[in-house]
Formats: C-alpha cells, structure tokens, sequence
C-alpha cells in the first residue's frame, strides 16, 4: 500500500491543553493525523525545589517535597524522611513504620486511582473517571482525618509523623477496603474490558524491555514491559519485608507486551496488592506507642552523603542528600521518576497518530510538579 | 398543521385576502417561528437531561438548586436557562487572524442545517409542517448540509486545532452517511415511497409491521441506521472532531458566546431529527406498538415522542460509558464493515420481498 506523504506541520500540544497532565509542551511534527517527531518541552513548573533545600533545614524540606508530586504527596514525604533517617542511622519506633506503610499504600491506592481515571479521559470515557475519584475522595477523607490535610500533608516527620492515627481510623480503613475491592470489577467491567478502550491501548505504544532499562523507566511502566522490579521487594526499605504481596508485571493480556493496556493494567493490579499490604498492616499494627517518641531534638545528620530510594506510585524515586554536619543540608537531588518516564516519549510516540500520542502519554502517569521540581 | 392547510384556513379567516402571496408568506412563517421554538426548547430540554443522565450514570445528582437565593430551580430545572443568559452575556471573541466572513457565517450554516430538517419530520398523524413526497431524501439532503458549516469553522478559525477537527468531521460524517442512506433504501424499497407519513402509514397496525420486524435485514439496518447517525451526529463514541481531550474542542476551540451555542443548539436538533427518522422509519413512527391501544389521534405525538426520546436516551448511554474511538478505526469500522453489510441488506431485502413479499 502506497503511503502519501504531505507537507510536515509543526504543532504545539501544550502547554495549555486538557490532557498534558499539567504545564507540559509537546512539539509535534505532523503529517497529517501521522506524527514522526515529538519533543516534550519542560520547566513550566520548575520552582527550584534542589535550590531551595540548600537553604533550609532539613525538617523546613519536607513540605517542599509534597509540592514535587502532589498526587502522591505522602509517597514523597516518605522518601525524604527514610533518606535522611538513614543518613542520621535514626531507628524509628514500630508504629510509625506501620503508619508510614498505611499512608503510602492508601497514597499508591489514591494516585493510581487517578492515574486510571485520567487515562480513561484522555481516550474519551468519562464515567471511569468519576467513579474512581468518587473512591479516591474516601481515601483523601481519611488524610484528612487523620492529618488536616487533603492534598499536600507534610504528614511524616524525620523519626516520626505529626500526628497519631486519629480514634476509629482503622475501623474506617476496613470499612473502605471492603467497599472499595468489589468495585475494582467494576471498573474492570466498565473500562478495562470495554472493547473500544482495548482497540485504542493494546498494541500502541510498545516499550520493549531494553528500552525501558536504558532509558531508566521505573515503577509500573517498567514492571509493564514485563521486568519484575519493585523496590519494596528488591530494595526494601521500612517494614515492606514483613508484608505479602506479589510485585505485578505486564503479560501482553490484549496485545504486545509492554503496550499501553498493559501500563494501564498492571497499576489495576497494583491498587489490588496495595489493598493486601494495607489488610495486613492495619491488623498487625501495634496499638499504642508514641509516634513522637524518635523525633530528635535538633536534625544535624553527621557529615557524608547517602542516596536513598523508594518506591513511589510513579516509580523509583530517589534522594541524595549530602551533609557537612550543620542543619542545612549542603545538596538535595532529587531522582524523579516521572522525569525518565517522560524522556522516554519521544521513543514510544513516532510513527503513532495524534489521538495515540494522548494515549501513550496518559499511560506514562507524570506528574509534571515532579518532573519540573 | 402542513402549510397548505394553514394557507387554507388563513384564507377562509380574511376573505378578502384569500390566495394572496403576504397569507402564503404568513403561511410559512408561522409554522417557522413554532420550529424555531421546538428547536430552542429542545436544545434547552436536551442539555438538561442529557446532565441529569450523566449525573444518574456517574453517582452524582447534577444540576440541583434548593433554599432562597441564587439557584437553579427546582431540581435544578432552570440551569440550561441559566447556561443560555450566561452564553447570551459573554464576550463575543472573534480570533484576530480569522476569516471573520467565513467564522460568522459557519455556525449558522450548521444551524440551517439542522433547522430546515425538522420541516419534514412528522410528529404526529397530522403534525408535520410540510408532508412532501420527497420527505426522506430531503431531510438527507438537507442534514448533510451541517458538514459545510463545521468545514467552514474549521477552516476560518485559523487554529490548527480547529482544522483537525474540521478535517476529521468532514471524513466522517461524508463517510457515515453513506451507510445511513444505504439503509434508509431498505425502508424505501419497502414502502415504496419517499414521504415520511406514507412511509410511517405503511407501518400500521401493531408493532409486527414495523420495519424493523420486517425481515432481518431490516433489523440489521436498524442498528446500522442508528450507529451510523450517532457518527453524523458527532456523538461519542465518535466524537472525534470534538474530542476534547485531544483538539482541544476540535473545530469550535475559537468560538465563544452565543456563537459557540449555535453549535450545540445544531447538535441537539440534529440529534432529534435523526432520532425521529429512525422512529418514523423503523419503529412505526406514531403508531401504537398494540393496535387500537391508544392509537386515536392525539396519541400518535405521545408515541412519536416516546420513541424519539427513548432513542435519544440510547445516544447519551452510549455519551457517558463508551470511550472514543480513534480516527482511522472509525474509517475502517464504516468502509469495512457498514458498508459491505448494507449493499448485502439492500440485496438480502430485495430477495426476501421477491420470495415472501
């Protein structure tokens, strides 16, 4: 079949535009419906967060790091805290763990929630959408119990978190847990299995394994290309050894391995784990214990560096911080795993059609406050 | 309610007009004017069912309005109202590098359109402003006039965003109703007629003689006919001129105001009229589905109603479950699967009426 080819145009997705998942800009080269060279433009959001943290202690940081991806806002706070814990070789109490754990798994629940959500609105479906904040807002009602704040919590401190688990937040827990896993068949009924939803992900948008490893994909776009890495179980940090659960991957279910359908799946796949590490933790929580009990008096982590990583809904999410002993830290970088799933558009998208592009970048999950930092 | 009857009895009123050309044009703008409202009142009707169905469909109660103060009614009743005096209050935007003739005329165009349709779809037994013996093929003829309009604002709103959509809707839309006409034959090579009110009296008598039980090719048509118009309507899940979460807002990005209203007031009229052929075509228009079970007079506009609305509820299912289909997806489900169906339909029906007519 004879391809035609007309004069190339050069178009701007962005920065203002519904589905670029915040300020992002794609400069697309089109032919037609066809594109062949997409470039994503980033810094809209940049608010020198790296800069910002060499000029303030290291507990002023924290809520910096829930302004980076505030769709997993707690995921952050976690990271920044288990780095420079390790760097001060800070043991925290048990309890806090067990709450550390519950609000980053219910964060994971929560984000990729909304991940799932947005995907169905960008291909045009728009009742998943609503049903899955409708049960995100549950999971925001229980921060919000439990720390005052629905977005950007500032909720776990080095050694500790700000507040205590709030009295009847575990029964709430339960309760939402049981609603919430009979309605992950609905969704699967409503948008995972709808015909037209497969048409427009399976197939599009392949990351072939070895892509995806050089270009430093992690998190569930990784683990979608069929590479079982999952830093909760091959890095472990917190108390994650103690809980079981299986680290999901991608299996081609509706077309090619690693195809949109399977990003999108396996972080379906994923809220259900968390769903498991979650029962296990609110049941084997220890129940008292004072969560201010490790909190040191003054942070001035000894002089030396660290980096540290955790497992955020968006994946592998790393913080270096060097230390010359005062309160301030002299560097804070930050490993954003939103950053390597973007760089890798450029990979996925030629060749696809402009519809398929809203389609891949759906499926990559940024967050653009990250990426920008 | 046609014309010729009002001329008539216009005339029998002022004798000493009678078979003027100022009663003729009274004539026909009387009946005008009453289009002119069904349309505004359906536009207001559909906008708000079509938010309280998406809000049954999504767990949520839309538009609602309770207490004294500045609300919406009732069960929020007044919101489309309140919608309107918003659109009617904003800033008329004209984009500086527009084609400002063309980006002015584009929504009344798609707004003809859809408006001179209605002229031939019956309501009712004697509900219908002008029977003509060409009815279907004119509201056709007629509905394909809208593609011109949403080229044009394509075209003038110099947005590339807008000329995607342009381009993508005159693709569809010139592709869909090719299988839409090739099944409204089916109906013709029945009935033998081309008038909507022939071809709805042919239907009489139970719901057994509609069309659509007819033979099985009808039935297949049927469901040809109506996904076929949910395509021309620019509906999801085919709605990808608009397609909001790529063009943006496809070809009415640039417009704002009252201008972008004209639009949606097409799409809504549009959707009416399409829904009534299908109603009129295959599911008997204003016949009762039971004979003699409420089939006097009045009744046929209850029935004709009835379906029209049952099939526009279908459309706004479709609205708020399906996601969209991608462009070349639906160029492929037309040329490759609706149109060969069809051409074997026509051929199917020809035979059966050979064999069992």
């Amino acid at each position: 079949m004879g391809v035609v080819h007309g004069e190339e145009m050069v178009l701007n997705i962005g920065p203002q535009h519904p589905s670029t998942h915040g300020v992002l800009r794609l400069k697309v080269k089109t032919d037609g419906e066809i594109i062949s060279e997409i470039t994503p433009v980033i810094g809209y959001l940049h608010r020198c967060f790296e800069k910002h943290c060499e000029n303030m202690t290291y507990d002023q940081v924290i809520p910096f790091t829930d302004r980076c991806d505030y769709l997993a806002a707690m995921a952050n706070n976690f990271g920044y805290v288990v780095a420079v814990e390790e760097l001060m070789e800070l043991k925290v109490p048990e309890k806090v763990e067990y709450i550390r754990v519950i609000m980053a798994e219910l964060q994971r629940i929560a984000s990729h929630l909304l991940a799932l959500g947005v995907y169905g609105l960008d291909i045009g479906a728009f009742t998943p959408f609503l049903f899955m904040l409708r049960d995100r807002e549950r999971i925001l009602d229980m921060f919000e119990m439990t720390c005052g704040a629905r977005l950007l919590y500032n909720y776990m401190w080095v050694g500790g978190v700000s507040h205590d688990l709030p009295k009847g937040f575990v029964e709430t827990a339960f309760q939402f847990l049981d609603y919430f896993e009979p309605q992950i068949e609905e969704y699967n009924k409503l948008l995972t299995y709808n015909k037209i939803f497969i048409e427009r992900t399976a197939d599009i948008g392949v990351l072939p394994q070895d892509v995806a490893i050089s270009y430093g994909v992690s998190g569930p776009n990784l683990r979608a290309s069929g590479v079982k890495w999952d830093l909760r179980r091959n890095d472990t940090y917190s108390i994650y050894e103690k809980f079981d659960f299986d680290v999901c991957i991608g299996d081609g279910g509706q077309g090619t391995l690693g195809d949109c359908w399977d990003r999108y799946y396996v972080r379906m796949l994923e809220v259900k784990e968390s769903v498991k590490i979650l029962r296990q933790a609110l049941a084997q929580m220890p129940k008292d214990g004072d969560v201010h009990q490790a909190l040191p008096k003054k942070i001035r982590p000894p002089k030396g560096s660290i980096y540290s990583r955790t497992e955020t809904p968006r994946g592998d999410l790393g913080f270096y911080i060097e230390s010359d002993g005062s309160p301030i830290p002299t560097r804070v970088k930050m490993r954003s795993p939103a950053f390597t799933a973007l760089s890798v558009l450029g990979e996925l998208a030629g060749g696809w059609m402009m519809s398929d592009v809203i389609s891949i970048l759906g499926s990559l999950d940024i967050v653009l406050g990250e990426i920008d930092r | 309610m046609s014309v010729d009857t009002l001329f008539d009895f216009l005339g029998s009123i002022i004798p000493a007009m009678e078979g003027s050309g100022l009663l003729l044009v009274i004539a026909i703008l009387i009946p005008c004017l009453l289009l002119f409202l069904v349309v505004a009142v359906n536009a207001i009707v559909m906008v708000y069912a079509e938010r309280k169905v998406a809000a049954f469909m999504q767990d949520r109660v839309g538009p609602m309005g309770q207490g004294v103060g500045l609300h919406a009614g009732k069960w929020g009743l007044l919101q489309t109202v309140a919608d309107a005096l918003k659109l009617l209050t904003k800033e008329d935007i004209i984009p500086k590098n527009a084609d400002k003739l063309l980006f002015i005329l584009a929504p009344f165009m798609i707004f003809i359109g859809a408006f001179v349709t209605i002229v031939a779809v019956p309501f009712g037994e004697n509900v219908i402003v002008a029977d003509f013996n060409i009815g279907i093929f004119y509201i056709l003829a007629m509905g394909s006039l809208g593609v011109i309009g949403i080229i044009l604002a394509g075209w003038s709103s110099n947005n590339k965003w807008s000329l995607y959509g342009g381009m993508r809707s005159a693709a569809q839309i010139i592709s869909y109703e090719i299988p839409a006409g090739l099944s409204i034959i089916i109906i013709i090579m029945l009935t033998g007629t081309l008038s909507m009110q022939g071809i709805i009296q042919y239907q009489a008598g139970g719901m057994f003689n509609w069309i659509i039980f007819a033979n099985p090719f009808s039935f297949i048509a049927f469901f040809i006919y109506f996904i076929s118009v949910v395509a021309e309507t620019n509906r999801t899940p085919f709605d990808i001129p608009e397609a909001e979460s790529e063009l943006v807002g496809g070809f009415h990005t640039e417009y704002s105001g009252m201008r972008w209203s004209f639009f949606f007031l097409s799409e809504y009229a549009n959707m009416l009229v399409v829904c009534a052929v299908a109603a009129a075509g295959f599911l008997g228009g204003w016949h009762s589905p039971i004979p003699g079970y409420f089939d006097s007079n009045g009744w046929g506009i209850f029935w004709m109603m009835s379906k029209i609305v049952f099939l526009i509820f279908v459309m706004m299912w479709f609205r708020w479950t399906f996601p969209r289909l991608r462009v070349d997806q639906l160029m492929n489900i037309c040329w490759k699967v609706f149109l060969p169906i069809s051409l074997i339909n026509i051929f199917g029906v020809g035979i059966w009426t050979l064999v069992f007519g």
